[in-house]
């Protein structure tokens, strides 16, 4: 049962890396709309960077979801 | 891993709660899902759907009349939405990966759509397709396979060439080759997984707040309102979130495919 326990807290830990994530994905829209709002006209040309810099940091916290599914349901 | 995950669920129905995990078993319609056997599955029948709905959407739009309907604006915003993302990101040699991206993106979204859709008759529900790996993970190798393709037929061995960046000091090179090898070959795995697990994630969440809708009912007037109402509330939102998700992820995909393609039609 010991075993159980671990699996389930390691579950939960691993959600930390998804928070982790959020506050990644959080800062980079939050820079990238004071940078819009500084200089709209650039706005646009910049969106598919944004887009980038978000599905990367996005990633990691996905993976940290990965890891939590694993351990739950593997 | 397949059976560990029916004795899961197993248990889990023994105790009473809803399990946010088998809305993603695939069932077989016709044949077995024995081993080395063929099946057409639940899976199958979404992915035909998904199909039937593009074929419609896209022959609505492809009239070529003179002055656009609606329909044929919205199929039109479309494609010129994925024209401009290649020649932004690739230039003009970009204009010849527009249909595979473009029916990478529209299979995608309308995939992800269809998954969400709010209807559940008595053991039939919405499958999304795009929640499994295997899926995703052949569309990422497609996309890995043409960036190879193109980038050893058009660079020859210069091709490697793409694993040291301009400028790089001598000793610095063996080390910024293996970096970038890996990060090379991390890109279908990074590809694939972002999909799945996007709309595995959403969908167990969304399942997750039902079941508390249920359970919060079932308990009695005081609970019902003090959980049934408030889950109800938030599934709302993240039901909007979910179909912004759902677009933005087809969109990542399809950027990503176009600038890795990029890679191997530049060189950077």
């Amino acid at each position: 049962m010991e075993v159980e326990a671990a699996r389930l807290i390691g579950a939960g830990l691993a959600a930390i890396g998804a928070g982790a994530a959020a506050a990644g994905v959080g800062y980079i829209w939050g820079s990238f709309l004071q940078g819009a709002l500084r200089n709209p006209e650039a706005a646009d040309g910049e969106q598919a960077r944004l887009y980038i810099g978000f599905a990367v940091t996005e990633l990691l916290g996905l993976i940290a979801a990965v890891i939590g599914f694993i351990l739950l349901f593997g | 891993m397949l059976r560990k995950k029916r004795d899961f669920t197993v248990a889990e129905a023994e105790g009473g709660g809803i399990d946010p995990m088998s809305q993603f078993r695939i069932e077989p319609i016709a044949g077995t899902l024995e081993q080395g056997q063929i099946a057409f599955t639940n899976s199958s029948i979404w992915m035909l759907l998904t199909l039937a709905l593009v074929w419609i959407f896209m022959l609505g739009g492809m009239k070529r009349e003179l002055v656009p309907g609606r329909w044929q604006l919205a199929v039109e915003s479309v494609t010129g939405f994925i024209d401009e993302l290649l020649v932004r990101n690739i230039g003009p040699a970009g204009k010849k990966y527009v249909p595979y991206i473009f029916t990478i993106f529209i299979f995608i979204l309308f995939a992800n759509l269809l998954g969400l859709l709010p209807i559940g008759f008595t053991g039939i529900h919405p499958f999304t397709v795009t929640s499994h790996i295997l899926v995703t993970g052949v569309m990422a190798v497609i996309s890995f396979a043409i960036v190879l393709a193109v980038g050893f037929w058009k660079h020859k061995l210069r091709f490697f060439t793409l694993f040291v960046p301009h400028g790089t000091p001598l000793p610095m090179v063996p080390l910024l080759f293996v970096i970038e090898l890996v990060s090379f070959m991390v890109r279908p795995f990074s590809l694939a997984l972002r999909l799945f697990i996007a709309m595995t994630a959403g969908h167990v969440l969304l399942k997750v707040f039902a079941s508390f809708v249920i359970s919060g009912i079932n308990a009695g007037p005081e609970i019902g309102l003090l959980v049934a109402v408030p889950s109800f509330l938030l599934m709302l939102f993240v039901s909007a979130l979910e179909i912004l998700i759902c677009a933005i992820q087809a969109y990542v995909f399809a950027l990503l495919s176009a600038l890795y393609i990029n890679d191997a039609e530049n060189l950077h």
